[in-house]
């Protein structure tokens, strides 16, 4: 398989993944007991929700690991297994997509708040992240995504845990972003200009945003980053922000609305595109249409 | 400028240990304890929850001016015993079981300890039981709860059916909030009231217990 960085600059967009937790909980996951919990228990559930996502068009398909950090599977006592459960999420990936997509490793944030702010010590959190891409790396991952991040100062340690491992993995950086009077900002204070220079001076090969918004905000986000970085741009958009009807909460944004909106993204010259909550491999068998139309034929 | 002023501006800035001395020289200076929470804590957590609101500052801004606030309570603690000044009203909050957001909760829980109210706390997944328990042991009237993905939102339910079931849904009253959850979904699941940031939490909660 082409590398990962070589494809996108030669200008080709690719395809990243939709939401995972829906598919899991229609597969058994019990409310209350952790994602990642399923990597040991039913490794062949992660197998199919990868292979769905992957028929559907994604080109990149992610590991359950976002919660995979020791200090977030901490609070369900899991921590003693990190390296097990990130590497059986990145076999199962592998199993079900070869070689003919790149596997890609989750990690979310610790969940835990930094010192002054909070209690937790940064240098724990560097080393939380760094035993889980530990494990990643030695499962065999074509990148690592630190994604879902608010407090650039974790961020950036996602990122540095990750250069520090190996020079030549692929790292991707997406922050989850607000609307405010005053423009996008991340809930702990951080804009895109900022992110944008700090999360490439750690090191990240690839920026943008995930979550947190549906995509017409998403495309002003992308459009920002652009603005403010020469690194290739990813954009993982939610079905837009859930509504509640007839006793159910729905996201708003189906596959078709998706993939029209899509266009502008391409516009802006964003390089990889994919969902977050509320996606399904619907959304991404759109979105893998609108690309396709847009970078021409594509092999396979 | 008045010392209450000053421990409401230092609070502003997220000064814990001057917030702390202020409330300590305030004491000495033989203020009432009420006066002091009123005017300086309350009033300084009060003027953070609108910059929060209206994004003019974020959540570490929030967080250490809750930290200079709690100084200063722990400062005031003894005398506002002495002086019997009673809590606004007992609060429980958590978030919901299967829920390990809670950055929403704490959140609701700076602002509403920020406006004099005592909050019980019982972090996150929380089953619908403990809520319940908690608020009949410590006598709260008011129970919070907070989700943040769509699939725990049920728990919420669970708990406004069970003090139904229980007949103390007269007596404890429920406000919910979170990302996923409307104002829609909180009348339809009988849920005494919807708040969608903090702040409006306690405004919440003032007007329940109103």
């Amino acid at each position: 398989m082409e590398s990962l960085l070589t494809r996108l600059r030669s200008g080709e967009v690719l395809v990243a993944d939709g939401a995972m937790g829906t598919l899991l909980f229609e597969r058994g996951l019990e409310r209350g007991d952790s994602p990642e919990g399923l990597n040991l228990t039913r490794p062949e559930v992660l197998e199919e929700v990868a292979r769905l996502y992957f028929d559907a068009g994604a080109q990149i398909v992610q590991t359950n690991t976002f919660g995979g950090s020791p200090l977030k599977l901490a609070m369900y006592n899991l921590d003693g297994q990190t390296e097990e459960i990130n590497a059986r999420a990145a076999q199962a990936v592998r199993r079900a997509v070869g070689e003919k997509a790149y596997v890609s490793g989750s990690c979310g944030p610790t969940g835990r708040i930094l010192k002054p702010y909070g209690d937790t010590e940064p240098e724990d959190v560097r080393a939380a992240f760094e035993r889980q891409m530990k494990a990643l790396l030695e499962a065999g991952v074509d990148l690592l995504c630190v994604e879902t991040m608010t407090d650039l100062a974790e961020a950036r340690m996602a990122v540095e845990a990750a250069r520090s491992l190996s020079k030549e993995i692929p790292v991707v950086a997406t922050m989850t972003f607000d609307p405010t009077p005053r423009g996008f900002f991340t809930v702990m204070g951080t804009d895109i200009p900022t992110a944008a220079r700090e999360l490439a001076a750690a090191g990240a090969d690839i920026l943008g945003s995930n979550c947190g918004n549906g995509i017409e905000q998403m495309i002003r986000i992308a459009l920002e980053f652009k603005e403010h970085s020469t690194l290739p741009v990813i954009i993982q958009s939610n079905a837009g922000i859930p509504v509640h009807e007839d006793g159910e909460t729905v996201y708003p944004e189906g596959p078709e609305f998706m993939a029209e909106k899509a266009r502008e993204l391409l516009v802006a010259g964003v390089a990889i595109i994919g969902g977050c909550c509320g996606t399904t491999p619907d959304h991404i068998c759109a979105l893998r249409k609108a690309v396709a139309a847009a970078n021409g034929p594509a092999p396979g | 400028m008045e010392i209450v002023k000053r421990i409401a501006s230092e609070l502003e800035l997220g000064e814990e240990e001057k917030v702390a001395e202020l409330t300590r020289a305030a004491i000495q200076e033989g203020l009432p304890a009420r006066e002091i929470l009123d005017d300086g804590l309350i009033a300084g957590m009060n003027v953070v929850g609108a910059k929060f609101r209206a994004h003019e500052i974020f959540l570490p801004e929030v967080l250490l001016a809750a930290k200079a606030m709690y100084a200063g309570l722990d400062e005031l603690k003894p005398l506002l015993l002495k002086e019997k000044v009673p809590p606004r009203g007992k609060v429980v909050i958590g978030t919901v079981q299967g829920d390990l957001h809670d950055i929403g909760k704490n959140l609701v829980g700076i602002m509403l300890r920020g406006a004099g109210f005592e909050i019980i706390d019982l972090g996150k997944d929380v089953s619908p039981e403990r809520f319940v328990e908690a608020a009949q042991e410590s006598g709260a009237t008011v129970i919070g709860m907070s989700a943040l993905l769509t699939t725990t939102m049920p728990v919420m339910k669970e708990v406004v059916a069970m003090l139904k079931r229980e007949g103390l849904a007269n007596r404890i009253r429920t406000v919910v909030g979170g990302a996923p959850v409307s104002a829609e979904y909180a009348r339809e699941i009988g849920a005494d009231a919807y708040a969608y940031d903090g702040a409006n939490a306690v405004e919440q909660v003032q007007a329940l217990l109103g």
